[in-house]
């Protein structure tokens, strides 16, 4: 049995009513009176200088109300980190991937603004182009960015320990090389916005954002306008995966049309454009080397990672850090070596997806590791349990373990799938796999530099008595959030979930840095749960007044007051409410005193109750150079088992069973923990097996689309068991850390070894299409007949 | 040049004048003001656009308003009653098949194409009823967790028409 009332249990989602009946709002869903179509230029070339630009045939089409470029809106240098600022709202001297933006139309519909787009006549100089990690680092390559010689975003050489002396102590000492390919997010619903402004000279952005206070830092830094003057709301978001953590130029373009027209300005990205605007997985080149002793124990691992980055840095800096900083664990490792180089060419910009800079690291060394507990004649649990760490250990990169339910992860997943019963005993073609992985909970500090509060949140009373209102600005992207801090207030306050009501994604309740990086639960969740508790004393500080009882001698507790002494008369406090609420027909009769005439009473005595929270991280991590990136209070760890059947002729792989254990800390709400896991699988199975964006020789997406771009559907997935693990986070809220991306580590590499068990092949390449199963099965027959 | 349609949409007769390369989406979205059915690609890949039109499942993306000229339409918004929400809604939001939503309108008008043909569907009946719906969120587990509950609500008589 729980010691909770509201949390750690499976009540039901607060948004989910609305979006199954269709009523709930997203952002296509709004729309104002008087309000105009944007519609974007976009390169159709990969790399070109911009000779002349010549609006006048778009501007004369009736209809049209504003075409802007950038000599309408400066130049004004945006980003995600303000150390790598190289993108301009539009291209003005030249465009640098297929999808760069030039120009934006307004127009009075969607159908006259696309083709007043058709009507904008840019004279471009061909450029030669770039499209690979090797083109864009070859001798006398065509440069991106004049800042940035080289072609380099940016790159990473750390070493901790001496890897060196550690691989000399070695009894085995293995490298192997991986590559997995660029990822399209495929978030079903593409992203959107209205911009609106106003009489006042301010600006209101509706968007489909994961990240309302970053954008609205960003639009106002490049529109020029006080930060008091932009507001940013998002509504219901149809999922972000990261691709929506950060401000676009849909955004922008959007705002200026806005403020060009006096008009509230609408503009949707199609499902192609999504693909153009990328901004999610790198494909990242491994290449590792690792040396362990013959009893298992690892010693050193040298690690060389390049990314594939596109056309500017979106989220690069820190995808190329979280590359190595986050194979610091979970294991005991004393001596790591890291070189990473995050690569500019000519393709769309990739930035920050689900597991962020980890995934295909985690992929490379878990299968590394299942090769070495092969050569050592070890099972792959031995060896992962042989070296794991335990709560409170910190890594060779200084970050903290402050809780690990590992070990418990490792034994929940060993009996779930029966992995004794199973391994090394199916038959040909049938395969078992497993493997580890760990997550941030919550980036430690924010993107820009600066001492601000990580979130803020307000708890107000209804007046009325009865209501808690939560106000913050963090992102409900369909994860749960709103629901997670109803809770996380009800059982700070000491009411019921439906005594809550919960407002978010608006930057007028709040600073909340957003949905990335795992980090509302633990964060928000903080300063929500302050916020209550503040409430909570405050109503409490009433009662002691009226009623005579010492504050500590009195708690909320299901909607109730209790009193751990004896119960005071309170006949005069419930006169006095009922007084207030003549007429009414549930006024309270026989029971003990109710919350709802205790906040009644608090108002009357202090007018409006308001309580405040706020959460930023304690001091995190190392000294050394990139040391941010990595560090959290928290970390989520998972283990999974996979089961696979090949098809030896055709070398098509059935995914046949998942079991995954998630360590979340305190479970807020089982059912949403477990949505997170059973999501975050599905995703990396989509990447393990089918998704590759690819491209043309001009830098073209070729599979700009959902049914040439493939992502799981119900028939690919199989069934997922998925077993909440509890340990009790000292950082975290009643307990409580991230689940929404570490559970995506595992899946990959348990792929993986799975397949080999299955086929006996190592496959260093994603995604298994049959076409690479079957050959590489067929040329390791043929190797073998030869030898 | 507008075209005048009859359409039936959730059980409300409709005449309406529309252009004729107006879809069926847009005309539920923009003219009727039924925002419930999603457009997640225009391309009819997603599947975020169904809706039930004379029993069967369709991408109202594809379909041109004057093609569904004297058919009936069914959308999210027609399957509340005054009793409440329909058994696949409530059984979405009791297992947690909802995450984002935006595939859910279409999610659920599939599940109730299927169990409106079979009440009592297999596992893998439900994975292929649900197939041309995508969902980036859930891993589809509670959403076919959830079309097996609301089958044996079926059975029970609970729901249906």
């Amino acid at each position: 049995m729980s010691e909770y009332d509201v949390i750690n249990s499976r009540l039901s989602r607060l948004d989910t009513p609305d979006k199954a009946t269709g009523r709930a709002l997203f952002i296509d869903d709004i729309s104002f009176s008087n309000m105009l179509y944007g519609a974007i230029l976009q390169s159709p070339l990969p790399h070109a200088g911009i000779i002349n630009i010549d609006t006048s045939a778009a501007e004369k089409l009736p209809g049209v109300k504003a075409v802007i470029t950038a000599k309408d809106v400066g130049t004004v240098k945006y980003g995600v980190s303000p150390a790598r600022y190289d993108e301009t709202l539009f291209c003005q001297d030249k465009v640098r991937y297929v999808g760069d933006e030039i120009a934006a139309v307004a127009a009075v519909d969607q159908a006259t603004a696309q083709e007043a787009v058709s009507l904008i006549k840019v004279d471009y100089e061909e450029l030669p182009a770039v499209l690979s990690v090797e083109e864009a680092l070859a001798e006398g390559a065509p440069q991106l960015h004049a800042e940035y010689p080289g072609n380099y975003t940016a790159q990473v050489h750390q070493e901790f320990g001496d890897v060196k002396a550690g691989f000399e102590i070695c009894d085995l000492i293995k490298s192997s090389t991986f590559v997995n390919k660029r990822q399209d997010a495929a978030f079903i619903e593409p992203p959107g916005c209205v911009a609106v402004f106003d009489l006042h000279g301010a600006l209101t952005l509706y968007s489909s954002t994961q990240v309302p206070h970053y954008v609205q830092r960003t639009v106002a830094m490049v529109t020029g306008l006080p930060v008091g003057k932009v507001r940013v709301l998002k509504p219901y978001v149809g999922g972000g995966f990261g691709i929506k953590a950060s401000a676009n130029a849909n955004e922008l373009a959007a705002c200026f049309l806005s403020m060009k027209t006096g008009r509230p300005v609408k503009m949707n990205l199609s499902r192609e454009q999504v693909f153009k605007l990328c901004r999610a997985r790198h494909q990242f080149l491994h290449k590792m080397t690792t040396g362990v002793k013959k009893d298992g124990t690892l010693v050193s691992l040298e690690h060389e990672c390049y990314l594939d980055g596109g056309a500017y840095s979106s989220f690069g800096i820190a995808t190329v850090y979280y590359a190595g900083s986050l194979l610091g664990g979970p294991y005991k490792l004393q001596n790591m070596k890291y070189d990473g180089y995050r690569v500019y060419n000519n393709k769309p910009p990739c930035g920050a997806q689900r597991g962020h800079g980890g995934v295909a690291a985690r992929a490379a060394w878990e299968q590394q590791l299942d090769m070495i507990a092969e050569e050592l004649g070890m099972d792959p649990f031995d060896l992962r349990l042989k070296n794991m760490m335990q709560a409170g250990d910190v890594t060779c990169n200084d970050l903290n373990m402050s809780s690990l339910g590992m070990e418990e992860c490792l034994q929940t997943v060993q009996d779930g799938s029966e992995w004794k019963k199973k391994k090394g005993r199916l038959p040909k073609g049938k395969g078992i796999g497993m493997a580890c992985g760990f997550f941030v909970s919550g980036a430690g500090y924010p993107i820009y530099r600066s001492d601000t509060y990580h979130c803020t949140a307000i708890v107000k009373l209804a007046e009325d008595g009865g209501l808690a209102q939560v106000y913050t600005a963090s992102a409900e992207i369909g994860q749960g959030s709103d629901t997670a801090f109803g809770m996380i207030a009800a059982e700070a306050l000491g009411v019921p979930l439906s005594d809550v009501r919960v407002m978010s994604g608006d930057t007028d309740m709040g600073v909340d840095l957003g949905a990335y990086s795992s980090r509302q639960t633990l964060m928000t969740g903080h300063a929500v749960k302050e916020a209550a508790e503040d409430v909570k004393h405050q109503v409490l500080e009433v009662l002691s007044k009226e009623l005579s009882v010492p504050v500590q001698d009195m708690s909320i507790k299901k909607g109730r007051v209790v009193f751990h002494r004896q119960e005071p008369d309170f006949s005069e406090l419930r006169t006095r409410y009922i007084k207030e609420h003549r007429g009414w027909t549930d006024n309270p009769k026989d029971e003990p005193l109710t919350f709802r005439e205790a906040s009644r009473i608090a108002y009357l005595a202090r007018g409006s109750i308001v309580g405040t929270g706020k959460y930023k991280p304690h001091e995190l991590g190392g000294k050394y150079k990139g040391a941010a990136v990595g560090t959290s209070p928290a970390y989520g760890c998972s283990a999974q088992v996979v089961e696979v059947e090949v098809d030896l002729e055709t070398g098509q792989i059935r995914i046949e069973k998942m079991t995954d254990a998630h360590d979340c800390g305190l479970a807020i709400n089982k059912t949403s923990v477990e949505g997170q896991m059973e999501g975050s699988l599905s995703m990396g199975l989509g990447e393990a097996m089918f998704e590759e964006v690819k491209f043309d020789a001009r830098g073209r997406v070729i599979n700009a689309d959902l049914a040439e771009y493939k992502i799981p559907t119900a028939v690919d997935m199989p069934p997922i068991e998925t077993i909440v693990v509890e340990s009790n986070e000292p950082n975290g809220p009643f307990g409580a850390k991230e689940v929404g991306e570490g559970a995506i580590m595992p899946t990959i590499p348990a792929i993986l070894n799975a397949v080999y068990d299955a086929v006996g092949v190592r496959i260093f390449e994603l995604p298994l299409t049959p076409e690479r199963i079957y050959t590489a099965v067929q040329d390791y027959h043929e190797r073998q007949k030869a030898s | 040049m507008k075209r005048i349609i009859h359409i039936r949409v959730n059980e409300q007769e409709y005449e309406l004048a529309v252009e004729p390369n107006l879809t069926l989406a847009d005309l539920l979205r923009d003219e009727l003001g039924l925002t419930g059915t999603k457009k997640g690609c225009e391309m009819g890949d997603c599947g975020s656009c169904t809706v039930i039109l004379d029993g069967r499942n369709v991408n109202s993306c594809l379909i041109l308003a004057i093609q569904a000229n004297g058919s009936s339409v069914q959308t999210i918004e027609g399957l509340e009653t005054e009793a409440g929400l329909h058994p696949l809604q409530q059984a979405f939001v009791e297992k947690g098949a909802i995450q984002c939503g935006f595939c859910s309108s279409g999610m659920i008008l599939s599940g109730k194409t299927l169990l409106d043909s079979n009440p009592n569907p297999g596992e893998q009946e439900i994975r292929e009823a649900i197939s041309g719906n995508l969902c980036r969120c859930t891993g589809y587990q509670k959403i076919v967790e959830a079309v097996a509950d609301a089958g044996s609500d079926y059975q029970k008589g609970q729901g249906g028409e």
